[in-house]
């Protein structure tokens, strides 16, 4: 029982089981971290409302997002996904969640923000619905760590409106 | 929702994208989404099959929901050294061997 290369297997299995616990602790002490993050988005324009040949309608629009994401930040975390999804309802689909904007947020220092921005991906519908519709923009968050489990949340803000009109 | 999803796409390749645009009936469970590497610079469809425009319940093996850092690199070696497979699986059969128990 005490050959060399039983004695190695015998201490590389030992350090993968506390390597193992290590990243476990390392993501149990995210548990004890409450984030209160906070943001506000306005839409500042509508650039252009339109139908496309193939029926779909498509959304060009400016917003403002400002956020605070400071205490989303732990020792464990490596960056911070952030997004914006417009959501909204229409009579075909009961869920339409479109991303319009996000961004790698890699440090605290840069997690609080004012950006101006035109949505970065096509706000486009499966068909004609948008006329005067009510959505909803919501901030999403996924908070990746170093090691462990990964933590999503969202801040939903109700109240948009889209135009009557084509533009 | 939203989430790294793990896709496959005919290529038997999974890979681990996110969701940027869900569609979801209203009567029916069917669901349509897109998906996008966050470094890559325009979404899936590129990756997707010829006139594919989106992806289905069933093309979504799972959602990533931790990370364990450079555990992957164990499978990345064996596939692209497949020498190191041979060599890990001999040393483990001469382990056995030679064991006197």
């Amino acid at each position: 029982m005490h050959s060399f290369w039983l004695r190695a297997n015998a201490v590389l299995t030992f350090s993968v089981i506390i390597l193992a616990f290590t990243c476990a602790m390392a993501s149990v002490s995210d548990c004890f971290n409450s984030p209160s993050p906070s943001a506000q988005i306005q839409i500042t324009n509508i650039n252009w409302f339109q139908k496309q040949r193939n029926g779909n309608e498509e959304v060009s629009l400016a917003m403002n997002i400002t956020a605070d994401l400071q205490s989303l930040f732990t020792w464990n975390t490596k960056q911070v996904f952030v997004f914006v999804a417009a959501e909204y309802k229409t009579p075909k689909n009961a869920v339409n969640q479109v991303s319009l904007w996000d961004a790698i947020i890699p440090a605290k220092e840069q997690s609080k923000f004012r950006v101006q921005t035109v949505n970065k991906y096509r706000f486009i519908d499966q068909g004609s619905n948008l006329r005067g519709k009510d959505l909803n923009l919501t901030l999403h968050w996924h908070v990746m760590p170093k090691a462990g489990m990964m933590f999503a949340d969202k801040l939903v803000i109700p109240g948009y409106r889209l135009p009557k009109e084509y533009r | 929702m939203h989430d790294g999803k793990r896709l496959k796409n005919g290529r038997e390749i999974p890979i681990v994208h996110r969701v940027i645009k869900v569609h979801e009936r209203q009567e029916t469970e069917e669901v349509e989404v897109l998906t996008k590497g966050d470094n890559n610079y325009g979404d899936d469809r590129l990756l997707y099959a010829q006139g594919q425009l989106w992806l289905q319940r069933h093309h979504i093996m799972g959602r990533a929901v931790g990370f364990l850092p450079y555990v992957g690199w164990v499978t990345i070696i064996m596939t692209e050294k497949p020498i190191i497979k041979y060599i890990l699986i001999g040393a483990l059969g001469l382990l056995v061997i030679t064991s006197k128990d």
